[in-house]
């Protein structure tokens, strides 16, 4: 349990002149779920862009799975289990719920396997199975937030990384939201989570990382951020 | 056009009748547009590109099947001695089509790979600008390599009239339609039904989401090309066949019209160009009864028309489906 399936060795992004990405170093173990949490603007969704392929590193390594994956293709890490459900939720509107599911299969090639996977995201999310037949575009914000999670689960994730599920969502949804993540790593996907709101993030990971301005600034197990005063001063709202 | 008005039979040759024939050389001559117009459809709906290059890789589809029959002794450039009018086998006729596809499916991949994908994150200016220095280069790589004078296309399949009940067509326009109603039949399936095709729809809604759902970003904007490529080949070929010369520059007025189809239709939509094209090509041929001079302008007076009435075109989208 202690194998980083993920690491990311002092990784630098620039946007044009923007540094985005400062030295940032993280890793992730098999297993956990990891929290990345920050202000807006501090860098996260860059960090998971990188880590997918989406965005390269100017220097620094991307490993997973032991691999050097610093410039692979998006497309061969969904292949491999690394799949990110992105912010927005990036839900294909004219698409039904069903279809945006099976997309979500789609670097797959053991049909049976979609199959039995698609009935169990309905177990998991009895409301999608519900709307199966619904255009993406017409799900409430927590029904696309589920359905993006169902749909980076269709992709067989060993790591999933997922970006602000919480966003924009009603405290009672953002609960069965995260209800449903430590379900699903439960189930043994290992998961790297971006969030804002750090109280429930903090409450729902082992550990867990800040970044601020692209950096790195404190680690640690996630009950000791809880108590730690300049996280409870800067994202618990405590003074 | 007008000579096939001279052909319908002289007794009952009512302006209806003439008309009804016109709407059918008109659905013949809109075939070839859907044909060509679904390149500029498809190549839009993935990359919000206008490819100014389609109309040439359509003109080089008549030439990939012009010199291999040239070399296999088929020929009926009148200043060629060795003209002999020679039955071209149907394996023949079918290698020189399958001759084009091939070639201009690769031509359509070289050309978004060295033209279009280092640019793929610059302006779109910049990518227009391309597309129309691209299309320059064909053209004027064509007049260099070709010569500018028209060329006689092998006799593929020897032109005869048959007689449809109401009107008369040639068996090559017919051909020209059926093939066209069958490739654009299955271009829509596969689109809708096949994996590939699935990607290509992905690709369409959203490129950075496709690319997160496992998609092949890349080679599915390849084979978009490529398709797109293929369909303008055969309709090449099918012109070359109808209407025995080709020139360096045919591509450009057919390209520009194919365009209009495909915008009409509603850019980014496959029935929309099919509907573009027809409604293209049958309006043009109406308006030449009465006028030859006025049926060129009759693409434009009806793309300023739609537009002004439905901008997103016939069958367009204003959502983000673009395949
Ligand atoms: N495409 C881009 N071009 C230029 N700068 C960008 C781009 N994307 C992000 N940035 C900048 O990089 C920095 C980090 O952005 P990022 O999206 O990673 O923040 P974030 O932590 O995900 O914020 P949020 O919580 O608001 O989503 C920001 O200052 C942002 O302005
Ligand atoms: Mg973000």
């Amino acid at each position: 349990m202690t194998e980083a399936i993920l690491e990311l060795k002092s990784i630098n992004v620039f946007y044009g002149a923007i540094h985005a990405l400062r030295n940032v170093s993280l890793h992730v173990n098999a297993g956990e779920v990891v929290t990345l949490i920050g202000a807006n603007g501090a860098g996260k969704t860059t960090t998971l862009a990188t880590i997918c392929g989406l965005l390269r590193a100017r220097s620094g390594e991307v490993r997973y799975a032991g691999q050097d994956i610093s410039s692979a293709q998006t497309h061969r890490l969904v292949e491999s289990g690394l799949v990110m459900a992105p912010e927005g939720r990036g839900i294909f509107p004219n698409l039904t719920v069903e279809e945006n599911l099976r997309i979500g299969a789609y670097a797959r090639k053991d049909k049976p396997a979609v199959a039995s996977d698609l009935a169990h995201a309905y177990d998991i999310f009895p409301r999608l199975a519900e709307r199966k037949r619904q255009k993406g575009g017409t799900l409430s914000g927590g029904e696309q937030q589920m359905l993006s999670i169902a749909r980076a689960l269709m992709s067989a994730p060993k790591l999933l990384l997922l970006d602000e599920p919480s966003l924009g969502l009603a405290p009672l949804i953002v609960q069965t939201i995260f209800e449903t993540i430590d379900r699903v790593n439960e189930k043994g996907v290992t998961i790297l989570l971006v969030e804002q709101n750090a109280n429930i993030a903090l409450k729902h990971s082992h550990r867990a990382y800040v970044i601020e301005s692209g950096c790195i600034e404190i680690e640690g197990a996630s009950t000791e951020l809880r108590s730690d005063p300049r996280v409870r001063a800067a994202y618990l709202g405590e003074t | 056009m007008l000579e096939l008005l001279a052909t319908a039979e002289p007794g009952g040759t009512s302006l209806a009748q003439a008309l009804l024939q016109q709407v059918a050389n008109g659905i013949a001559k809109g075939s070839v547009y859907a044909l060509i117009a679904v390149g500029y459809t498809m190549v839009y709906g993935v990359l919000q590109l206008i490819n100014f290059a389609h109309g040439e890789v359509y003109m080089l589809g008549a030439y990939f099947s012009y010199y291999p029959a040239k070399w296999m002794g088929y020929t009926t450039d009148p200043e060629d001695p060795t003209f002999v009018p020679a039955k071209v086998p149907l394996y023949v006729v079918g290698f020189l089509f399958v001759c084009s596809m091939a070639c201009c499916a690769f031509l359509g991949m070289l050309i978004e790979r060295f033209a279009y994908r280092p640019l793929r994150n610059s302006s779109r200016l910049a990518a227009l600008i391309t597309a129309i220095g691209v299309s320059l280069l064909l053209q004027n790589g064509g007049i260099m390599l070709f010569k500018a004078d028209p060329r006689g296309f092998p006799t593929l399949i020897e032109q005869s009239s048959v007689d449809l009940g109401l009107v008369a067509l040639t068996n090559t326009k017919i051909i020209i339609v059926v093939v066209a109603a069958v490739m654009m039949t299955g271009l829509h399936l596969f689109v809708q039904k096949t994996r590939p095709g699935a990607a290509m729809r992905a690709c369409s809604f959203d490129m950075r989401t496709a690319r997160l759902m496992g998609v092949n970003v890349d080679g599915t904007i390849g084979l978009t090309f490529a398709i797109g490529s293929i369909m303008a080949a055969v309709a090449g070929v099918l012109v070359a066949m109808d209407q025995p010369t080709i020139d360096p520059l045919m591509g450009l007025m057919a390209g520009l019209k194919a365009f209009v189809a495909a915008v009409l239709g509603g850019i980014g939509s496959i029935p929309g160009a099919a509907l573009g094209g027809l409604l293209l090509g049958v309006t043009e041929s109406v308006v030449g009864t009465f006028s030859t001079t006025y049926a060129e302008a009759v693409a434009f007076v009806l793309l300023i028309l739609v537009l002004l009435v439905k901008p997103s075109g016939l069958l367009g989208k204003s959502g983000r489906e673009k395949v």
